[in-house]
Order: C-alpha cells, then structure tokens, then sequence
C-alpha cells in the first residue's frame, strides 16, 4: 500500500514539474516583460516581477513602428477572416449538402493542398506577388492567407453543416418560406458557433503566420506584428538588446493569441485527428 | 429548369470561388515553379532577360552539389529527432495524466495549452532570450548547477545550434501530440483494464497489449503529422539564424530555399528544390489524407 502510495506521489510530483517545464518560457515572457533594463542586465535572473512596471508595455505601444505593424496585421487578418469564411462556406455546403460527381476528388485535393507547406512555394509566390506589383501589400498578402486556410476552414465547417439536419429546413419549407429562407432563418443561426471556430482558426492563423510575410512583406513599412518582432532578433545578435521591451511586445502580440485559441483548440484538434479520436 | 439539373449546378456553383483562389495563390505558384525549375533564371531574368530551358540542369546541378545532399540528410535527421521525441514525451505524458490524479492531470493539461498557444515569433523570441549568451537564464542556471557557461554562445556551433532548435520545436509540438494521445486513451474502458488486472496481467503487459492496440491509430496519425511538419520546418530555423547562427552550417530545406531564392537570386535552383519538398510532403501526405478521407464518407 505504501509504495502505491509513493509511486502516486511521485508520479504527481513529475506531472508538476512537466507542466512548469511547458509553462515556464510563457511565465518568463510576462515576467522579463514587467522588469527594467537595469534589472534584466543584472547577471542574476529575477524570477518574480516585483517591483515591476508597466514601462516596457508603454514604451511598446507609444512605438509608431508597432503601431504600424498593428494596423497591418489587423488589416491582413481581418480581410483574410471574411474572406475565408465567405468562401469556405460555400465550399462546405457543396460537399456536406450536396452529392456531386468529383466531389470525392475535390475533397481529398483539399486535404491534400492543406498539407503544401508554405516554405516550398513561397518563392513562387513571391515571384507571382511582385510580378502584378502586389508586393507589401495587404490585399495581396491576404489573398495568399485566404488560399492557406480555405481548405482545412471547408473541412472544419463541414462538420457543422452537416450536423444541422435537413428535415429541419424541410419542415420550415412545408410551411411555406422558400428555400432561402429557409436556410437564412433556420439553418444559418444554428451554424453560428462553427463559423465563430473556423473564424477564430482564419484569425489564428494569418496574426501568427511568418514564413509568407517574411517573403511578400519585403518593406519595413509593410511588417506584420510577427516579422517587427523578428526585427528586434536580428538587432540581439550584433548588439545588447532591451530584452524587457521585446517580452512586453511579444506580450501583446501573444495575449489575443492565447485567449482566442483557448476558445477553439478543442474543435480544431478533432480536425486534424479525425475519427482516430472519437471525442 | 428540372431539378436534376440544377442540382448537378449548384454545388458545382458554390465551389468555384474556393476553385479561384486555389488556383491563383496556390496552383500558378505550383505552375510557375515547375516551368523555372527546368529553366536557367537567375539575376539577369529579375531584370527582364527572358529566362533560358535548360532541362534537367537545375537538378542535376543541384543533385551533384554536395550541399544539397547535406541539408537533405540534416533536415531528415532533425525532423526524426523532433517528431521522435515530440512523440515519446508526448505519449509518456498522455498515460502519465491518465496515472495522475484529476488536479495534477488539469495543471498539466492547462500548462500544455497555454505552451500551445503560443505563436511560433513570440515563442522563439522568448526562448533566444533564454538562450541568449550574456544573460540568459539557461546559462544562469547551468552555471549555479556547476558548469562553466558563462558567457557560452549556443547558436555558433551547429550541433548546439539544433539542439537549441529540437527543443523548442519539441516544446511546441508536445501539447498537440500529449493532448491528442490522452484523448484517445480516454476511450480505454476501465471495465476491460480492470477484468485484465484481475486476471493477473501487470502494469507493462496491460499498456503493451491493451492501451497501446487501442491508441495506436491516433498514434500513428500524430506521427505523421509530426513528420511531416518537422520536415518542414522553418520559422525556428530562420530566428535562430537571425539571433546569430551561421546561415550555411545550419540551412535545412526551407531556409535553404530561402537562400537560393530571396539570397542569391537563383530563382532555377530554388524552385527545383522546392518542388522536391513539395514532392515528399505530397508522397507523406497521402496516408494520412486517405485515412480522413475514409472516415468522411
């Protein structure tokens, strides 16, 4: 009894030390986001934010270049939401809604165009952008977001739509509204929440993405939030960098990040994993 | 207008604008890269030279370099380790949360979530600063813990370089691969393990022949999809590189397309590479695109 006792105890003390290990690099970043140059240049490490302020956060914000980067990155991720969102929608009611000839095929091109990664078509893409003069723009950058997350956005919201049962937009055709209304009045409000979690995976992905902005986004004027804050890397490597200032913008770029994807993870992980896990 | 008709109509209606985007940011690129990887286009092309066929020269220029064949087996190696030990942990802490009572298992789980948030800039941002060589807080504590690592640059030796790299690219892919493993062994009756207790199997023997059979296709579907993002991986390569790694003696495929690409203007060779890339991402793809494919219909 006492050794399944202390095995338990152990294995507890292991579970703790794991998740502090997970959490530790985003304490360190609210933490060091909190604490002075001075402070911060100190050799030893401090590890609790007293005596903390909120200069490096004002310091961040009064920044035009942050600014800037802020406007355009709300800009591509807004456009890159509706887009998607519109356009996958439409997608997802053709395959869930509909039984086609090709449709087969047109799923698993999706699936597989899903899986492309950016990192071996970004040159082409670039090429493409700079050839229509579309360079450090956000339409153009928008328009290349909205490609990436179509796919898996039809493929998420396909479940949805086909979770709201037919005979529902039937009954209300039998009692007399089109089929239009029909779908506007009965269908559309019951597919709201899976539009707010392919929504809120659009968003995800086009606030965070990196490797096609490096790419399009050539000017400084025209960084997203992630490629101003490679800027601040690059700047540590020749000289001495105000790390409490980097943290406080990488706090800000983060906070929506986690609270939105705290909303959808568990939605978005089915996707991937598929019926390998039955939820 | 009869129905079937319209009924063949419609949904062919409502994927065209999917269609269209596809194919204007992902199918031309494709296109366009396939035509440039037979072709010579280089610098003098940037600046309106027409470019030049040279059949299979990008590629067998390329396949004749020695350098290609170095960062192809870098980035097989590293993207082994990665999704190997992205796995192995990943697994260890899904059985581990099973083991643990409920307020460990939620501080663990709330932990992974809040590490899987993270976007990959901001997370690379924060973990150069814990490498980082003055005063980072790695250096700190090896120092407390006896070594002598004052001062020591992580990012100038290639192998402490990937080091670097493998642990946060395990750190990131962990919470996805530990979350999706717990949940598929939540779908373990207790019933069954409890009946394979009575008769006497012990702890080893019901994980190798119960938990494991039953968790194995979630298992192998995470596999995969570690494999193939750790084949291509790129953001951490390329801040890494930023924060002052050496560019040549750390390229795996993505920064090395980059390189020829946006570096040196080879616009022949970088698009012979990526279509290699593209290739094995296609070919690893397909096993897993069948199997959603076969739970969809």
């Amino acid at each position: 009894m006492r050794a399944t006792k202390l095995r338990r105890g152990l294995l507890t003390l292991l579970a703790v030390v794991l998740a502090l290990a997970w959490a530790f690099p985003v304490y360190w970043m609210v933490n060091s986001a909190f604490l002075d140059k001075a402070t911060l240049s100190s050799t030893k490490p401090t590890f609790l934010p007293f005596g903390g302020s909120l200069d490096n956060f004002t310091t961040v914000i009064g920044d035009p270049a942050f600014g800037r980067a802020l406007v355009i990155s709300l800009s591509v991720t807004l456009v890159t939401v509706a887009a998607a969102l519109a356009i996958a929608f439409l997608g997802a009611l053709a395959i869930s809604r509909f039984r086609f000839r090709g449709r087969a095929s047109f799923v698993l091109a999706l699936l597989l165009i899903q899986m492309l990664p950016a990192e071996g078509l970004f040159i082409a893409q670039y090429k493409m952008m700079s050839s229509v003069g579309l360079l450090n723009n956000v339409i153009g950058l928008a328009v290349l977001y909205t490609a990436a997350v179509v796919p898996f956005t039809i493929w998420m919201l396909r479940g949805f739509v086909a979770g709201v049962p037919i005979d529902l937009e039937e009954a209300a055709m039998v009692d007399g509204l089109s089929r239009t209304q029909a779908f506007l009045r009965i269908t559309f409000p019951l597919l709201a929440p899976g539009l707010v979690a392919s929504g809120v995976y659009a968003f995800l992905q086009a606030w965070n993405e990196f490797t096609v902005a490096l790419v399009v986004m050539t000017e400084e004027q025209a960084r997203t939030l992630p490629l101003w804050l490679r800027g601040f890397i690059q700047a540590s490597a020749t000289r001495e960098t105000d790390w409490g200032q980097v943290m406080a913008a990488s706090t800000l770029v983060a906070i929506p990040v986690i609270v939105f994807f705290l909303l959808v993870q568990s939605r978005m992980s089915s996707g991937l994993v598929g019926g390998a896990v039955k939820g | 207008m009869s129905s079937a008709s319209s009924s063949r109509r419609v949904p062919l209606a409502l994927i065209i604008p999917t269609l269209l985007i596809l194919l204007v940011a992902l199918g031309y690129p494709i296109g366009w890269q396939v035509i440039t990887s037979f072709q010579h286009y280089g610098m003098l092309q940037q600046f309106g030279q027409a470019p030049e066929w040279v059949g299979l020269d990008n590629y067998t220029a390329l396949f004749t370099d020695g350098y290609l064949w170095v960062v192809i087996a870098r980035s097989i190696v590293f993207c082994l380790v990665c999704a190997g030990g992205t796995v192995a942990i990943g697994g260890g802490m899904a059985l581990l949360m099973r083991a643990v009572s409920t307020p460990a298992r939620l501080i663990l789980q709330v932990a992974l979530l809040v590490a899987w948030a993270m976007p990959v800039v901001t997370s690379m941002t924060v973990w150069i600063w814990i490498v980082d060589w003055r005063r980072g807080v790695l250096n700190w504590l090896l120092t407390r813990l006896g070594g002598d690592f004052q001062g020591h640059n992580w990012l100038v030796e290639p192998l402490s370089f990937f080091a670097v790299a493998a642990v946060i690219v395990i750190w990131m892919s962990v919470p996805f691969v530990a979350l999706s493993i717990y949940a598929g062994l939540t779908q373990v009756s207790p019933e069954v393990l409890e009946a394979a207790q009575i008769d006497g199997a012990t702890g080893w023997q019901r994980l190798r022949h119960i938990i494991l059979p039953l968790i194995a296709p979630v298992v192998s579907i995470v596999l995969l999809l570690q494999l193939i993002w750790d084949l291509r991986v790129f953001t951490q390569i390329k801040l890494l590189q930023d924060a002052g790694g050496f560019a040549n003696e750390t390229n795996l495929l993505g920064t090395y397309i980059y390189q020829l690409g946006t570096g040196a203007g080879d616009f022949g060779a970088a698009a012979a590479v990526s279509v290699i890339m593209l290739a094995l991402t296609v070919a690893m793809s397909w096993y897993y695109v069948r199997s959603l494919m076969k739970e969809e219909s």
